[in-house]
């Protein structure tokens, strides 16, 4: 509690910070109270970086996403905080400035990649459009352009594959028409909204291997919205964590996943099979995710966390640095290190 | 679902072979189709009905030697002959000649008029859906007045306000027809909105109108094309009464709801004056509307 509300690792001027989100606030009017689904949230991106953002359904991670690229559903709306994307705030920009710059510096990919193409036009022209819209370029080059994109993101026979339309694809190569759509205009940012939780795990992998060669290759930045551990450990550099839209811990992806200093993080490695360290049994976490109308007191977590005590349910706990370049929500954290500490040795 | 290679590298021979089985694929669903256009009878029957109204409406001065309009007072009133196919009317004129030229020049009309509503319906009823709020508020209510009203008595009313001519008629069909379509693509919109396509559009950076045009409309428009089929058939009807009130082409143009008018007076003596426009007022609207059915059959989305 000793730093301000919305302070994260790094600060304000890390060198070569693409995107950068303030304390942001999103609020969703509803029938039963105005929904609280991003509360303060902040984090940044720096260049050919990714940044993994975990939490269950409900976090808000998804509309956070949404937030920084500006399309919001219409009952939501960013109350407070900034979006810096070079520098330059995006929040309350009118809807052709927002336009160029989505178009031009960031783009995004979609969790179902068969709902978020066209159905009824040819997936070379919807390549193409990007390029078409915001570079200019004319029809022919457009296209050449978007052959030389499928050819990229590795979809074979694009001349052929160009004329074909979304249903005549598989899966993996959906998405990976998704992904060119999303490097059509070489932006800085990517912001991917659970790309792999529609394919199965050996196109997941590809997938994955695809977007982190891309962003090796081109220097592009990934924010990776899931709530898949095992991705974020295979693709993310950073990693923070939600839960009920608020950030409860930030930091590099294996401390924070070996070694967490929050109880919820800690719930959710011990809830995911396969990670690590052998367990005998899963581990859930007990109870279900707050309310977002009528959050819980101090703590969001408190209600579900092992080690709660009393100073849990007063006072809203903000994030706090820890050496190491993380930082936690957590007034408690020390007893996670014990926890890990009895769970590696069991195992 | 087998076409993913393991191990994609663009520019690898190991990324050939699996190609050709989409494209394999892609032939026999085009067999199917074409296989599934031929077997729809109603569509087949309603196009072998049209084509040949069409033909000879088109071709009108191919199969008639005569000028529908040349009055010929030594031969008027008689019964079909070899001369004359239908026999003639009341000042002398052809039957047949007029029965194509009619036909003619009413299937213009029709098909014209119901180009206007349906560019102006869907613009609206695409923009009230896409917007919502007050502009879907202000539209709609506006629909909803046009409604209240039926169909042929607005038409009738504001033709006989802006005087009987062609530009009435499709005035009138439009300011009462767009409202139909409006409904029609607003609806479509609503649902197709909601859509991640359109959501990928939008954070693609794409400005409203073109979202509309490029993603939205080619999505929805099927179903006001498959409307428009039996809205031709209710302009054709519109019109032929229009004609028959006298609020059509003034005369002597050939005209079926004028010839239904002036073949009235001699219906117990020469009843084929007044029956064979009427029935081909009927064939049309029939072979209309099978084409219309047929067309819902192929084109309901999600066949394509």
């Amino acid at each position: 509690m000793t730093s301000a509300v919305g302070t994260v690792p790094g600060g304000a001027a890390r060198e070569g910070t693409v995107l950068e989100v303030r304390d942001l606030h999103v609020r969703i009017a509803s029938r039963q109270g105005t929904v609280r689904a991003v509360d303060g949230v902040s984090f940044d991106v720096s260049v050919g970086e990714a940044l993994g953002l975990v939490g269950e359904s409900g976090s808000g991670k998804s509309m956070t996403l949404r937030a920084v690229l500006g399309v919001l559903p219409p009952e939501a709306k960013v109350t407070s905080g900034e979006i810096l994307l070079d520098g330059v705030n995006l929040v309350a920009r009118t809807q052709s400035e927002l336009n160029r710059i989505r178009g031009t510096k960031m783009s995004m990919i979609f969790q179902e990649p068969m709902s978020a193409l066209n159905p009824v036009m040819r997936v070379g022209w919807q390549i193409a459009e990007g390029p078409q819209v915001h570079l200019g370029f004319s029809r022919a080059k457009s296209a050449e352009r978007a052959l030389e994109l499928m050819r990229r993101v590795g979809i074979p026979d694009p001349e052929r594959r160009f004329r074909a339309y979304p249903h005549e694809f598989s899966g993996g190569m959906r998405q990976r028409v998704m992904i060119a759509i999303a490097l059509s205009c070489d932006p800085e940012v990517i912001l991917c909204d659970e790309p792999t939780t529609a394919l199965d795990v050996t196109i997941q992998d590809q997938i994955l291997r695809l977007l982190a060669r891309l962003c090796r290759e081109s220097g592009v930045s990934l924010v990776f919205v899931t709530h898949d551990l095992p991705v974020v450990a295979q693709i993310c550099q950073r990693v923070s964590v939600m839960y009920g839209g608020q950030l409860v811990e930030s930091g590099a992806v294996g401390d924070v996943l070996l070694d967490p200093r929050h109880p919820y993080t800690l719930g959710l490695v011990r809830s995911a099979p396969d990670f690590d360290y052998v367990r005998e049994s899963l581990v859930p976490i007990p109870g279900a995710p707050p309310s977002l109308i009528t959050p819980p007191p101090g703590c969001r977590f408190h209600p579900r966390c092992e080690f709660a005590e009393d100073d849990c349910r007063v006072s809203e706990t903000p994030l706090r640095l820890l050496p190491g370049g993380r930082a936690t929500a957590c007034l408690h954290y020390e007893r996670c290190l014990d926890a890990v500490a009895a769970d590696r040795a069991q195992s | 679902m087998s076409a993913i290679p393991l191990t994609p590298e663009p520019g690898l021979p190991g990324a050939v072979p699996p190609a050709a089985a989409p494209g394999a694929r892609a032939e026999r669903g085009e067999a199917r189709r074409a296989r599934r256009w031929y077997t729809q009878p109603a569509l087949m029957s309603g196009i072998a009905i049209m084509t040949i109204v069409l033909i000879l409406a088109i071709g009108a001065p191919l199969f008639t030697s005569y000028n529908p309009n040349a009055q010929n007072l030594n031969a008027t009133l008689l019964g079909p002959s070899a001369h004359h196919l239908l026999g003639t009317d009341q000042l002398g004129r052809d039957t047949w000649t007029r029965l194509l030229y009619g036909m003619r020049l009413d299937l213009r009309i029709a098909f014209l008029a119901v180009l206007f509503p349906f560019t102006l319906g869907t613009i609206l009823g695409c923009v009230a859906g896409y917007f919502g709020g007050w502009i879907d508020a202000v539209i709609m209510r506006v629909v909803d007045v046009v409604v209240a009203f039926p169909f042929y008595v607005l038409v009738i009313a504001l033709v006989f306000v802006l005087g009987p001519g062609e530009r009435s008629i499709y005035i009138a069909i439009t300011l009462v027809g767009w409202v139909s379509y409006a409904r029609i693509i607003r609806g479509e919109i609503l649902v197709a909105k909601r859509q991640d396509y359109v959501l990928a559009a939008q954070s693609g950076g794409l400005s409203n109108v073109r979202i509309m045009r490029r993603h939205l409309l080619p999505n929805v428009i099927t179903q006001a094309i498959i409307y428009s089929m039996s809205d031709i058939i209710q302009d054709i009807l519109a019109v032929v009464t229009l004609g028959y009130f006298g609020l059509g082409v003034p005369p002597p143009t050939a005209d079926l709801g004028s010839m239904i008018n002036d073949g009235q007076n001699f219906l117990s003596t020469h009843w084929q004056l007044t029956t064979i426009p009427g029935l081909a007022v009927v064939l049309v609207g029939l072979g209309l509307s099978l084409i219309g059915d047929g067309l819902a059959d192929i084109l309901r989305p999600g066949q394509a």
